[in-house]
């Protein structure tokens, strides 16, 4: 191993040397990397693995973020889902076998205000133990709302920490103002929300100073609300239409490092994977520091009811079709997913929390 | 017979086990199957209460006491509500209180234990308080009305055994009218078996047992270790001291 650091005492590194553990290209390092993260998952997860599903309410959007199918500029079929067309996904989902959701919007206050996601969340409540948002960032008042109405956690992407980069990439809309954004897990906290869920946009930027800056962003909320339950996603840029820079693109085994390098900084956080990956990749990363996965995915407002599936939801075929946030790389059923976990060992969970608010 | 007396039930098993964790549903059924355990700790997070086909219940044998916990519980009034609810879904009234607001090291909130132990003592529950290894805390949970008083042995699932071992033996010492179960943080039955022989009158355990190779044998491995603790305690351990001299330089005075 050319890295002389015992990688077990990660958590007491500094950045310098962190950044000497991301640039280096040793396979060796990256083996121990993984089987250091493998044993650490396994003492505070055991072989359980968690299973969620995306919904998409909407794909109305205010922001112009430069690399997003859903951006406001882009000639797509806009659409919401009305209260019957939410009660149709959320029964094909639940049908499915799942029961948590992360419900979400493109990020237009106007088209999807807070009495919306509110009257979503109360229906979901029906059908699923565990309901998480990802929609535009919002005021503590209105997280605590969401949170009365059953809201049990909050996902929100500050993209890249990169300021310049940043500016770039969300040239207008209230998405270019950063440090709202940044402010956005601290407000959630203040909202009474348990679960947080941060995450980079990795292809953005340098992935490693996003890393550290993300990493310094959960330390500092970790030590302001130590009761929250944090949780990470580590997402890859998948081209949905004509965005072209690829100075920033992140490999494989790149993701295997980042996966594994914060798995040994924060032993108990959650590190999510969605469709994004490819059911390969997907497969072996359960073993090395992924905690929860999503599966049957899709994308597309509307996506899961189907064409057909209810009279009272006439299908915009358009919509699910075409104009998905991103490209789904992993396109197994929740059945098949759950296959996949019980055959390496694994037992998939579907309800690992449920609210219990009075 | 050596028994255990818990909320009025016998158990003759001081090894208690926790189904989180075990690599499939089948797994953890045999184990507790083959395991002796006659309590098994439930979280209600995990429970289906829709009731479908995979539901966790549906796993655990009939003949074993559950023991509900509040994981998940950030607040007392949230266990409250937990240990009601399992209640309500037919769990039971035998709750393990687990408070917990610190995600990163999963330490027990003892105070907040301490109220909903009030609060579900008084109700008729069979409350079992898991918290640190503090004297004013236990004798608090015992005033309270707990059935028994948990104490940490490490950070949950450390495996690093009895850390707190001399928090413990001071509770051990003072706290005699209410049993003491040594709950988290044991890697190994040769720690259980320490922890007994302490005279501690149980251990309860997850880790250990679902992460081991063959959690079955290892279930077992806990069971006998409990069983072999027990009767060292029992027994009547010799103390713990450095080598007499069996030439002791007093000695002549009694010779003569």
């Amino acid at each position: 191993m050319s890295n002389t650091k015992n990688i077990t005492i990660c958590n007491t590194l500094c950045n310098t040397e962190i950044l000497a553990i991301f640039n280096d290209h040793d396979p060796a390092l990256l083996e121990q990397l993984a089987q250091e993260a493998q044993k650490i998952t396994r003492r505070y997860f055991g072989r359980t693995i968690s299973l969620y599903a995306p919904l998409y309410l909407s794909n109305h959007c205010a922001n112009q973020c430069v690399y997003c199918g859903f951006h406001a500029s882009l000639k797509i079929p806009r659409r919401k889902l009305n209260e019957q067309e939410i009660e149709a996904e959320y029964q094909a989902l639940a049908h499915a076998g799942i029961q948590s959701i992360l419900l979400l919007t493109g990020e237009s206050r106007q088209h999807t205000p807070p009495e919306y996601l509110e009257a979503a969340l109360k229906a979901a409540k029906k059908y699923f133990a565990n309901i998480a948002l990802e929609v535009y960032p919002l005021e503590t008042e209105e997280y605590a709302r969401l949170n009365a109405a059953g809201c049990d956690g909050v996902t929100i992407f500050q993209e890249t920490y990169d300021q310049a980069r940043y500016k770039i990439l969300h040239p207008a809309g209230k998405k270019s103002n950063y440090a709202y954004r940044y402010d956005a897990p601290r407000r959630i906290a203040l909202g009474g929300l348990r679960q947080i869920t941060l995450g980079v946009l990795l292809g953005l930027a340098d992935w490693r100073q996003d890393i550290l800056a993300l990493h310094a962003q959960l330390r500092s909320l970790e030590k302001e609300f130590p009761g929250v339950d944090y949780a990470i996603s580590f997402p890859r840029l998948r081209g949905t239409y004509d965005y072209k820079e690829k100075n920033y693109l992140v490999s494989d085994a790149e993701l295997v490092k980042i996966i594994c390098v914060t798995r040994i900084l924060f032993p108990r956080i959650g590190i999510n994977l969605s469709t994004r990956e490819s059911a390969s990749f997907r497969d072996r990363a359960v073993h090395f520091g992924v905690t929860k996965i999503s599966a049957g995915s899709s994308t597309a407002v509307g996506g899961y009811a189907g064409l057909g599936a209810s009279p009272a939801c006439p299908p915009d075929r358009a919509v699910l079709e075409n104009a998905p946030q991103f490209a789904v790389n992993d396109e197994r059923s929740v059945a098949a997913v759950k296959a996949m976990l019980e055959k390496q060992g694994f037992d998939p969970v579907f309800t690992d929390w449920r609210c219990l608010a009075a | 017979m050596d028994e255990l007396i818990i909320g009025g039930q016998k158990l003759t098993s001081r090894f208690f086990l926790g189904t989180g964790k075990f690599a499939s549903k089948k797994i953890m059924r045999e184990t507790i199957a083959q395991s002796g355990a006659q309590v098994v700790t439930v979280a209600l997070r995990r429970v289906d209460i829709q009731q479908n086909a995979e539901n966790f219940l549906n796993f655990i044998p009939q003949n074993v006491q559950i023991l509900a916990n509040t994981s998940g519980a950030r607040q007392a009034d949230e266990a409250v509500r937990i240990a009601r609810l399992s209640q309500a879904a037919g769990l039971g009234n035998w709750v393990k209180i687990e408070v917990i607001n610190d995600s990163k090291y999963l330490l027990p909130d003892d105070q907040e234990t301490l109220k909903a132990t009030e609060i579900l003592a008084s109700e008729g529950f069979v409350v079992l308080p898991y918290v640190t290894p503090d004297l004013y805390t236990a004798r608090a949970l015992v005033k309270a009305g707990a059935a028994a008083v948990m104490p940490l042995g490490a950070l949950i699932g450390s495996g690093q055994g009895l850390q707190t071992k001399y928090l413990l033996e001071i509770l051990r010492q003072e706290i005699t009218e209410t049993p003491l179960i040594v709950d988290a943080g044991l890697g190994a039955p040769s720690q259980a078996a320490a922890a007994l022989e302490m005279g501690f009158d149980a251990v309860l355990v997850n880790t250990a047992v679902s992460l081991a190779a063959d959690p079955v044998e290892m279930a077992r491995a806990f069971g006998l270790a409990a069983q072999a603790g027990r009767a060292a305690y029992l027994a009547g351990k010799m103390p713990a001291g450095n080598a007499q001299a069996s030439s002791p330089l007093t000695g002549f005075l009694h010779n003569e």
